[in-house]
Formats: structure tokens, sequence, C-alpha cells
């Protein structure tokens, strides 16, 4: 075990899954199935991350990520700080790099960051020594959502290897599509898109996958499909003529699914446009895995925690009880 | 910094003259600031020796695009550092952007630029001045007046003249006082936020990217307007295949265009990007390999017939921000010929004849600048170079007040170890701390 625990070494930051190995995306996901179990216990806390202290820094509005990860923070017992966009130095117009020192300053060991900037969560690791974990930068990556979506799909289907699966919507806006693209096509699963060519983006289909033009030839292909929400506050005009429109055409819906030669598991990373991108009777249909994604979030997320503090995924288990006695 | 001397012998080096065809082992005589004789064995009465024995002696480098900062960026380059950096590059000529703050688009800020451009120790000072008022693309500013008070060009630097009517009445214009118009040719909504090419690496890093087709409508469209006006137009910065052809095919049916290419277009591609560098975010932006390979060889036949350095000094800490946030541009002036040399020249992609043509004759015949000729007559603007020179590119050790090079640490070959301008020596870098 301690070789593939080596192999799983994660480094000092998430701030992306391209560039990871096999062996590093399936050594969190692995680590997240013991952590699984503390959010189920009638006591909800583990010691393992006892004394460390944890910055959650979005510069972004975030209600599911940030809480998710406040929640995985909270229940390794670690300590932890949120800071918003809105009523704090950042938005006095101090820059990343002086908000990052002023932390530093204060002796933290990790920074969860989001920040509407590709590569911010890159640029920011590579200028402190604490840990960075990337919980969202610009439409550049969304690691721990892709994680989470990729553990959903795996809990689901057991294997990855040659699994197809498809992702619909704002792919050009999506962090969370490119985080699944890199992890995905990693571990050897087939990956399409599918959208309007206005929200898919320039050689996209050189990142090794497919990509369909209507929604139904993706519904025939793919065994599972990730539905991206349609990015309302990012639309700055004209990438589709209406919503109505986007959702006669594009959106997933009950009777489009009956079309499918097989069983479609339905995903989701919220939040939802009920009515554009997702029909109401798919998301709370039978096939929908939406809030089983919630919860594996926070496993994911715990295991990363761990991971990044030194831990190692054999470990995991004992961890937990906190027998492995890390301060 | 020598004075001026009456008669000065450049003895001994290789006089590369590409206006005048010369390429020969001899020697320059340069007598009360002026070029008076090339040849082999010149033996005057009584003139100061200059040893150029395995040196190049050619016309100094003219650079027909440098944001100054000026005023109102003083913290990152002043005209002073600005016109020294430049002689420390090989230049003796410099084309001053009006992009500044305020904008230089009236008589008294050229005036300005032409006053601390005669006060500085390093390479000529030419302003452009704007060709809208305010850089604002609404109004043509007074092209008499700013031209003479000593702008050489109208340009609104760094961004497109939207309306095409205005960029018609610009080429129309400027045909009185005998300028040309520079142009950033782009479609502005199409370019519209972008950050860097638009390409598989920007979607990769989740970018915003600028299709090279937004420069390909930019250039065409200026194309045609020069053509219907016969205006002088020149094209900056060029940095797509598609717009090398555009310029080819219109210089074939006579149209008055001359343009530009940097370095960094030259030698990089959009690739580099890869890990958010903010050192590699220029505009126009870094372009595909096949864009660098159509660049190099439009250079290399003349439809490209200037290189610039678009030398855009940024502040330490403008630099030190992610990607989307930090300023575009690159400073140049220290770096372009050594680089070139290095990649070009010496892997015999480039004739160092035609990197010393698209240097200096190129740029002064397009803007109408000093230089850019060893011809008897002509002004002593000239430099000695030293090809076989190995150093490394630090940008700690710049007398630019940028330090933001995609160049750092770049192991170059040759050397500007002096410059001339008007027979002064006003670069000697082994008179110079360090160097």
């Amino acid at each position: 075990m301690s070789r593939s625990a080596a192999a799983a070494a994660l480094g000092k930051d998430l701030v992306g899954l391209e560039g990871l190995t096999r062996e590093q995306i399936l050594g969190i996901l692995d680590t997240a199935e013991p952590f699984k179990e503390v959010s189920e216990r009638r006591i909800k806390k583990v010691p393992v991350l006892r004394g460390k202290t944890i910055v959650n820094l979005f510069f972004e509005p975030s209600t599911r990520t940030r809480i998710s990860f406040e929640f995985a923070e909270k229940r390794l017992s670690a300590d932890t700080v949120n800071i918003g966009a809105v009523g704090s130095s950042v938005s006095k117009g101090e820059t990343l790099v002086d908000t990052a020192r002023n932390l530093e300053a204060m002796r933290i060991d990790m920074v969860v960051m989001r920040h509407w900037s590709p590569g911010a969560a890159r640029f920011l690791a590579s200028r402190i020594p604490s840990n960075v974990i990337n919980a969202g930068d610009g439409a550049h990556e969304h690691p721990t959502q892709g994680l989470l979506d990729i553990l959903t799909l795996r809990d689901h289907f057991g294997r990855l290897e040659g699994l197809k699966v498809c992702i619909v919507g704002d792919v050009l806006h999506s962090r969370v599509a490119r985080s699944n693209i890199y992890g995905l096509v990693t571990l050897g699963a087939e990956v399409a898109v599918c959208g309007p060519r206005t929200l898919l983006p320039a050689g996209i289909e050189e990142l090794d996958v497919r990509v369909f033009a209507r929604v139904e030839e993706a519904i025939e292909w793919a065994e599972a499909l990730n539905v991206l929400r349609l990015q309302l506050e990012r639309m700055e005009g004209g990438f589709v003529p209406s919503l109505r429109e986007y959702n006669r055409v594009f959106g997933i819906t009950r009777e489009r699914l009956e079309w499918a030669p097989r069983e479609m598991l339905i995903l989701h990373p919220g939040p939802m446009n009920r009515g554009v991108e997702i029909d109401s009777d798919v998301a709370d249909g039978p096939h929908s895995v939406i809030l089983r994604q919630v919860t594996n979030g926070v496993a994911v997320r715990m295991a990363v925690l761990y991971l990044l503090t030194g831990g190692a995924p054999d470990r995991a288990e004992s961890a937990k009880s906190g027998g492995e006695g890390r301060s | 910094m020598g004075a001026v001397v009456a008669r000065l012998l450049i003895r001994g080096g290789r006089v590369i003259d590409p206006g005048e065809g010369v390429d020969v082992q001899g020697d320059v005589l340069v007598d009360e600031g002026r070029i008076v004789a090339v040849a082999a064995g010149l033996a005057p009465e009584s003139a100061e020796v200059l040893d150029a024995r395995g040196l190049v002696v050619c016309p100094g480098f003219v650079d027909p695009h440098a944001h100054l900062c000026e005023p109102g960026g003083e913290h990152r380059e002043t005209i002073a550092t600005g016109a020294l950096a430049a002689a420390a590059g090989g230049y003796t000529a410099v084309c001053a952007m009006p992009d500044t703050d305020p904008v230089v688009d009236d008589p008294a800020s050229v005036g300005f630029v032409v006053a601390a451009g005669r006060r500085a120790v390093g390479a000529r000072v030419s302003p452009a001045a704007a060709v809208s008022v305010g850089r604002r693309g609404e109004h043509l500013t007074e092209f008499g007046e700013v031209v003479d008070a000593g702008a050489v060009a109208v340009t609104d630097a760094g961004r497109p003249v939207r309306s095409s009517k205005l960029m018609r009445l610009a080429l129309e214009y400027a045909q009185s006082f005998g300028i040309p118009v520079l142009a950033h040719p782009e479609d502005a909504g199409l370019a519209n936020g972008g950050v860097m090419h638009e390409g598989v690496v920007s979607t990769r890093l989740g970018l915003r990217g600028k299709p090279g087709v937004a420069e390909e409508i930019g250039v065409a469209r200026d194309l045609a307007l020069a053509g219907m006006t016969g205006g002088r137009l020149h094209l900056q910065r060029v940095s797509t295949a598609a717009a090398a052809t555009l310029i080819r095919r219109a210089r074939r049916k006579g149209v008055g265009v001359t343009a530009e290419a940097t370095a960094h277009h030259l030698l990089l591609s959009h690739e580099v990007v890869a890990h958010y560098g903010t050192e590699y975010k220029v505009d126009p932006p870094l372009r595909t390999p096949a864009d660098v390979e159509a660049l190099r060889a439009a250079v290399a036949d003349g439809t490209i017939d200037c290189i610039a350095t678009d030398h855009t000094p940024c502040h330490y800490d403008e630099k030190e921000q992610a990607f989307d946030d930090a300023p575009f541009g690159a400073v140049g002036l220290e770096t372009t010929f050594a680089v070139l040399h290095t990649r070009l020249v010496t892997t015999g992609v480039l004739e160092l004849a035609t990197l010393i043509e698209r240097m200096s004759t190129g740029p002064a015949r397009a803007l109408g600048l000093p230089g850019g000729s060893l011809k008897p007559g002509e002004p002593a603007d000239l430099v000695l170079i030293d090809p076989e020179a190995r150093w490394t590119i630090d940008p700690a050790a710049f007398l630019s007040r940028g330090r933001n090079t995609p160049f750092a640490g770049e192991e170059a070959t040759g050397r500007v170890v002096r410059t001339l301008v008007g027979g002064e020596t006003v670069w000697d870098a082994h008179n110079v701390k360090g160097a």
C-alpha cells in the first residue's frame, strides 16, 4: 500500500485536475471512501486537522462550494475563517498578492480560494507556502467539483474506464466542464460535449473530447449526462437568442430521455435553472444523482484536505479515529 | 559619453548599409556629426580613431513604436530613461506613442515630448500624436498643428479607430501633411475582452481569446481604406499569417502600406502562455506556431518591412497579478536586436543585413524618421555591434524602468557595444558600470 500512497501524493496544492496522474486522482477518490462515513455519524467530527487554520477566500459569491468546504474542514476539526469579497479589503482594491501576504502573516496553513481570474489559484499557490485549493478560478478549473462528479459516476457504474460521459451546455464559461474533461480523460473514460456552438470553446476537440451538435445525438451515445448550469450571470449577451429556445433545443427533458437506448444517469453541478437546462421531472427523477453529488462533495473535500496536509490514502481509515497522531 | 568629436574614423569593421546595398570590410569617416565617406583604407589627417575590427558597423536602429509613458506614467518609464534604454539597444531614433496621460493630441503635449526628448541622452525621440482627440475615436486632432509642433505620425496607439469613416478621413487628411497613419488593425467587437489568442491554449486555460480573424478583418479594412484614399498606412505589430497575406497582396496592387512586427511575435507562440505567465501577456496576443512561421517569411521577403519593439514598460506590481488582471505589454528596446540575432540570424533563418534593414532603413523610411542610412551627408546615427558577444538577458540590469520581458534569462549572442547619434557616442557598453 505504501507504494500507491507515494504515487498518490498530491504535492502542496490542488489547482486543477489537468496534469494529475491517474494514480493521484484515484488516490483522492479512494481516500474519499472512508470519509463518507464520517458525515453519517451522530457526532460528525474526527480530529484529523486539529490545530490547522484554513481560510476560505471567496472572491466570488458561492453557497454550495463554500459550505461544502466548510463542513469538510469542520468535520476534520480544522479552525476556519471565511472571507468574502464583499465587506473585506478585497472590495477596497487590495491586490490578490497583498491579500495573500497578509493572510500568510497571520500564520495560516491552507487557503481555499475562489476567484474570477483563470490561473488565480496557481498564482496564489506559487507565492505563498501554505497549501492552496482551487475552489474555482474563472472558466479554468474547479477540481473538487470534477472529483465529486467522478466519484459519483464511479459509485453508480463501478467503473470509469470506457464510460461514456457527455457534458451538456455552456462549456465555454465552465470550469466544471474543464475539470471533468481533464479528470475523466485521464481515467480512461470517453468524454463528449454538447451545446450550441456559441458556447463551445475553440479547439475543444483537441482536448480529446467528441462534439455533438444536438442533444439527441448525445443522449443516444452517452451513459451519463453532466448538465451544466446556463450561467446567466456570465451571459454577456447574445450567446443564445433566448432561454425558451435553449430549453427547447438543448434542455434535458423527460421526453428526450425516453429516447435513450439505455438508462441515463443525470448529474448537475448546481445551482439549477429548472426549466432552462434541465426540467424538474428530470432533476427530481429516478436517474438524477444531483443530491448524491452534494453528499460526495463533502467527502471528496475532506479527502483533499487530508491528503494535502500530508495524509496518506491508506491511513485515512485509522486517521479518522485520531490514531495517526498527527498534529 | 563623449562630446562631438570633429572627425572620427571608425576603422576596420564590417560595414553594412542595407539602403545602399553595402556589406564590406571598411572604414566610416564622420565629420561634424555627419557621414563623410564609407570606404576601405581611409586615412584622413587628424581624426580620432575608433577600432571596429571584429565589429559590425551599421545604421542605428529606428523604432517605429515605443511607449515611453511620459507624461503620466513616469513610474513605468520616462522619456529620459526610454531614450537611454533605446540607445543601449542600438536605437538612434524612436517614435513615442501618444497613449499617455494626458494623451498627446495637441501642439502643447507634442511640444512637451519634443522638449523632453531633446534634453534626454540617447536616441532621438519623435512623438506620434493621436488620430482622435483623447483617443476617443470621435474627432480628428489638428494634424497640421501637431505636425508643426514636431509630430511625425498620428495613431490612436493601442486602439483601433473603430469608425471606418473616421479612419478614412484620417488617411485622407494626413496626406496634406505627408505623415503616415499608424493603425492598430483590429475588429474591436470580435477582440472584445480577449486576453490571449483564441485557440486550444485559451480553451485549456479558460482565458478569453482574441481570434486571429479580429486582426485579419482590421487589416482588410485599413488596406481597403488606404487603397481608396491613397493615404499612407502603417500597420502596427502584425501578428497573423492571414494579415501578412493581405498586406502582400495589397502592396502588389500598389497600396501605400508599411507594416511592422515585434520580436516576441516573431519568436514566441501562444503555447508559452500555458502557465499563465503575465510576461507573455501582450497585445496583439502571441499567436500559433504557423503564424510565427508566416511572420518570419513576411519579414524575410519584405512584406513586413519594419521590426518594432512595441516597448511597453509596466511597473513590477502591475504584472504581479492574475493573468486577466495584469496589463498587456513587454519591453523590447534593450533586447530586440539581441534576441532576433540569436534566434533568427545565427540559426540561418534571416540574413544579418536583412535584420538590420528591417530595424533601421525600413522603419526610417516608413515613418520618415532620421537615420537608417550611412550615405555621405546623412547624420552619423550608427551602431557598432559585436556579433559574437555572449551575454545573459537580465531585467535587473535594464536601463528601462520596465522589467517585463518574455526573454529574461535568455542566453544571447550579439550585442550593441556603441551607439552614436549625430556622431556623438550616447551609449558605450565598455564604459558603463557593470557592463
